[in-house]
């Protein structure tokens, strides 16, 4: 079993999807089978490290073998282990949706858009599969930069690609939101290397001062990953652009893309400028948080339609991510807190995946996703409504699910450290989500005659977005083991005195 | 394989794999899926009889996960635990062939008897939760399974009593969340154990502890239908009359109460709560819940409605037998856990028949029922006299040892609401059965599916007949081995130390 433990599965992870990217673009008729192949493949590989890191901790692997400073650098600890298994799994499960959902006779049929949506999602989608397991393994800040725009254009392709007028235009407006986004990171990673001469994280680390210098490179990276992760009140663009994708893209710029701008804010903020943050400017994080989760709940309250709801749902969500930098001020419950927020990125990806995979499922059978017009779908999908409900149940924070277990801990980190009201803030957002997953369910007991003839949903998608909204809520009880994972490499800010 | 770390686990599964099945059976799989549902219930029941076997002769049942470091599910058989496990799943099989008998017919029967069974199986966890947070997760779990049950027959009014029912129990359930990590902060991993665990925290903690008991009564509150947290067990009772039965007697109105004696006793521990100074305001809710439920009751005419205030006054006996602080109340109030579900089934079974069968659903329209239905209605008026209080019956038993205890504590105020709620009872049950015995008949029935003759299929008759013997049993028999009594006593003497 030497080659298992020895083989570079770093690369291994970067290198299957990006050639299978213009695999996919060469052998067009080919093309789901060797995304299939290859999101299998990366899972391997992504196995295969995660035993490593596992096994004897953290590791940094120079590509070529050049080494800092010059060569191209790659590492892997707890967090980047964990991000990578999310990655992995979100990709099986939605290149297996995707197969069947571009290749459904049914639709095909009556949009001519559909043969070319097919040819261009694989390659985009590898693409995209890459530049983001290329960002989640970046040992340097140039290489965070050059992923993070290759993952931005590849989503803003998937977007535009249903080819309709609102998302055309909600993708034109995410583009020139990851355009400016990545010019304000571009600008914090200059000012640095002019400043230190090098772009590895970990040497930055040692050298970054307080100052002048040291903050305004800080703003305008975090104002660039904001924009880019859709925080409060910068999500403008979030809703239209995922509402008006394909199902699949929509899944993952839900619950993949918008995660990569937030694991950057976590290596800057822990690692890089941890000598420079202060507490003020974690608690307005904080409440930028607070605003997503009250706004954004407040939206998806009101949204007629299905899948712009989720959307709205991803923006408050992602405001519990914020939450980090306030509670983990504390030094006694700042590993919970770290945790927690990391727990809640690997819990929201497989419920927000679920839900956008069902709703999609929702509205391919009904020709519509107007929530107030859904009577009788249970009849019709009851596993994708099932499916739903459980990736509900997970976002709303409800036992036994992930979702629940990171709430626990975010609560436990607020309690531990006297922040009764964040604590409060969470218990608020889980009632709000309540609210809004209570408005597409209540749908699901009505007794109608089913009136119109559905179209019919392929098994194998019902299937995926079921298998997703199980593994949300399992998550909940197999948390003992990723909680253990993330201590390996933890930043030195997060381990306070006289915790193991 | 250790039967010893398995045999919890294969308690929960053996109804939550019954309900998985059942959600993929076709609708018209009727005998396969009654099948399922009796195998089910059946083994459920055995496999709780070797549970009790074995914590008599002290044998240590315990299934461990650990969830987070520091943080464990936890399974685990006591005699608290083994009282309220018998009591769902006995009274689970028996409703299990009261709701086929019921829903004969109707549509969506996988999905009822799939959540059906997921309840039992949430309930049976709430039974066997060793430490805190295990019972917060089954709780929970309760209140999602229920939820498509309540709302069963899709219309508008039931889908508002479930999202009532949700309003309520999700925010009842978000500050037991707050109170338990709160908790679990100060004082660890929160194991249930005989005679309570935080009599350390509390000389440290005092206020905390007192603001923590509070939440977590709320919390509980909620599902137990405490004064001013009962309004949606009323709404409740759109649903179908078998889901009444099982949310009054077995499950979610359980659940609550079993969690506040688990706090009580085996959290907090008696002695520590009566040091806190938290029993005596508990005590007071409860029993103004009595007198309120019961006042309730009698200007509800509608016959289940009338059933659902009876409940949110009789189960708050089981919180005041808790909270007067002695060591006879406590078996007046861990008794009435099994005795008010014995009861109140058998009631809720017979107000479905009259339903089913004869259109009744009022109070109003029951004169004559007695001649027409005799056994349904004998099964009635035993259950209804044992509510009352009326010897041999179940509930004058419990009753007896509450006043008992009160009388002991010197809480004479206690007798007083006693004496009250029970002519109270009277007022309200006494018409009925009156009416339905001994007035003669002038009308038509609502709507006779019977057609002059008959009480319905045997399957609806049977499960109220055999509540309604052990009613009388549990009432004559108080002193034998294994009665409830019997085994509330065991864990009394364990509580308190004697």
């Amino acid at each position: 079993m030497t080659l298992w433990n020895t083989a570079p599965w770093l690369v291994w992870c970067i290198v299957l999807p990006l050639s299978a990217g213009i695999l996919t673009f060469l052998f067009r008729r080919a093309a789901p089978w060797i995304g299939i192949a290859s999101a299998l493949g990366s899972a391997i590989a992504v196995a295969g490290l995660a035993a490593q890191v596992m096994h004897s901790g953290p590791l940094r692997y120079s590509v070529g073998g050049w080494g800092v400073p010059l060569g191209i650098d790659l590492r892997a600890d707890g967090l980047s282990v964990l991000m990578l298994v999310m990655s992995a799994v979100i990709a099986v499960a939605v290149s297996v949706y995707a197969a069947c959902y571009f290749s459904d006779t049914d639709a095909a049929d009556k949009h001519a858009a559909q043969a070319h949506q097919r040819a261009y999602f694989w390659p985009l989608w590898m693409f995209l599969l890459a530049g983001l397991n290329g960002l989640f393994l970046a040992a340097d800040i140039f290489h965070l930069y050059v992923t993070l725009e290759l993952l931005g254009f590849a989503a803003v392709s998937l977007a535009a690609l249903a080819g309709k007028r609102a998302a055309v235009v909600a993708a034109m407006r995410y583009l020139l939101v990851s355009l400016s986004g990545s010019l304000f990171f571009l600008f914090g990673v200059a000012i640095l290397y002019a400043a230190y001469a090098t772009v590895d994280l970990t040497a930055l680390a040692g050298k970054v001062q307080p100052g002048p210098l040291a903050w305004s490179a800080l703003a305008l990276m975090a104002a660039g990953l904001l924009i880019k992760g859709a925080v409060f009140p910068l999500h403008f663009w979030l809703p239209p652009a995922h509402a008006n994708a394909p199902t699949p893209v929509s899944a993952l710029l839900s619950a993949l893309v918008v995660k990569a701008s937030f694991y950057i804010l976590l290596r800057l903020w822990f690692e890089l400028f941890s000598a420079v943050v202060t507490p003020a400017t974690a608690t307005f994080l904080g409440l930028l948080g607070a605003g997503a989760i009250l706004w954004g709940s407040a939206q998806a309250l009101h949204q007629p339609r299905l899948k712009l709801l989720v959307a709205y749902s991803t923006v408050a969500q992602l405001g519990y991510l914020m939450l980090v930098f306030p509670l983990t001020q504390n030094a006694g419950s700042a590993l919970t807190a770290w945790s927690a927020c990391v727990y809640f990125v690997l819990a929201h990806a497989c419920a927000k995946t679920a839900m956008f995979l069902a709703a999609g499922n929702i509205a391919h059978a009904a020709g519509h996703d107007r929530i107030a017009d859904l009577d009788g779908i249970t009849q019709a999908l009851p596993l994708s409504v099932a499916a739903f409900a459980l990736a509900g149940i997970s976002l709303i924070g409800l036992p036994p699910s992930g979702g629940f277990i990171a709430k626990w801990m975010l609560l436990q980190a607020a309690i531990g450290s006297g922040e009764w009201g964040w604590a409060t803030l969470i218990l608020a957002g889980s009632l709000l989500a309540v609210a809004y997953v209570l408005r597409v369910l209540w749908h699901a007991f009505t007794q109608v005659e089913v009136a119109r003839p559905l179209h019919r949903v392929p098994r194998t998608m019902e299937w995926s977005a079921l298998a997703l909204s199980l593994l949300a809520v399992l998550l909940g009880l197999m948390a003992a083991r990723p909680v253990e994972l993330l201590r390996t490499g933890a930043p030195a800010s997060i381990h306070a005195p006289g915790q193991t | 394989m250790n039967l010893d770390h398995w045999l919890l686990v294969f308690i929960l599964l053996s109804s939550f794999v019954t309900g998985l099945i059942i959600f993929f059976l076709k609708e018209e799989a009727h005998r396969l899926r009654t099948l399922l549902n009796l195998f089910g219930a059946l083994l459920k029941v055995i496999l709780v009889g070797v549970m009790i076997a074995g914590v008599q002769s002290n044998h240590v049942y315990e299934s461990r996960l650990e969830l987070l470091p520091g943080l464990d599910l936890v399974l685990r058989a006591d005699a608290m635990s083994a009282l309220f496990a018998t009591l769902s799943s006995v009274l689970w099989l028996v409703t299990t062939l009261y709701a086929v008998g019921y829903l004969e017919g109707e549509p969506h029967r996988s999905r009822f008897f799939g959540f059906f069974s997921i309840c039992v199986s949430a309930t049976t966890g709430v039974a066997l939760a060793g430490n805190l947070i295990t019972f917060l997760i089954f709780y929970e779990l309760l209140t999602l399974s229920t939820y498509p049950l309540v709302v069963h027959r899709g219309t508008e009014q039931s889908l508002r009593a479930g999202r009532t029912y949700l309003i309520y129990t999700l925010s009842g359930g978000a500050l037991l969340l707050l109170a338990t990590v709160w908790l679990h902060t100060l004082a660890g991993p929160l194991e249930f154990s005989l005679g309570g665990a935080l009599a350390q925290v509390a000389t440290q903690h005092r206020s905390e502890l007192i603001a923590i008991f509070a939440l977590l009564i709320t919390g509980l509150g909620v599902k137990a239908a405490l004064f001013p947290l009962h309004g949606w067990l009323p709404q409740a009772m759109v649903a179908p009359a078998p889901v009444s039965a099982l949310l009054h007697a077995v499950a979610v109105v359980k659940a609550g109460a079993f969690g506040i004696v688990r706090v009580v006793y085996d959290l907090y521990g008696v002695h520590t709560a009566q040091d806190l100074g938290v029993l005596a305001p508990l005590a007071g809710v409860a029993a103004f819940t009595i007198i309120y439920g019961s006042v309730r009751a009698l200007f509800q005419d509608d016959l289940k409605r009338r059933l659902a205030f009876s409940t949110v006054s009789q189960v708050s006996y089981i919180a005041l037998g808790t909270a007067l602080f002695g060591y006879l109340s406590t078996i007046g109030g861990l008794t009435h856990l099994v005795h008010q579900g014995i009861m109140k089934i058998t009631l809720f079974f017979c107000a479905g028949i009259f339903a089913h069968t004869l259109g009744v659903h009022k109070v109003s329209e029951m004169t004559g029922l007695g001649l027409r239905m005799p056994w349904s209605m004998t099964a009635f008026t035993i259950a209804a006299l044992g509510m009352i209080g009326v010897p041999p019956f179940a509930g004058f038993i419990s009753k007896w040892y509450i006043g008992l205890g009160a009388v002991s504590s010197d809480s004479y105020w206690a007798v007083v609401v006693l004496a009250a709620s029970s002519a109270l009872n009277a007022a309200y049950f006494l018409p009925i059965l009156h009416a339905a015995w001994f007035k003669q008949r002038q009308d038509p029935w609502p709507a006779d599916h019977a057609h002059g003759a008959g009480e319905g299929h045997w399957m609806l008759l049977a499960p109220p007949l055999a509540t309604a013997a052990l009613v009388v049993a549990v009432g004559v028999l108080a002193n034998a081995p294994f009665s409830p009594l019997d085994w509330v006593r065991y864990i009394t003497e364990i509580e308190y130390g004697k």
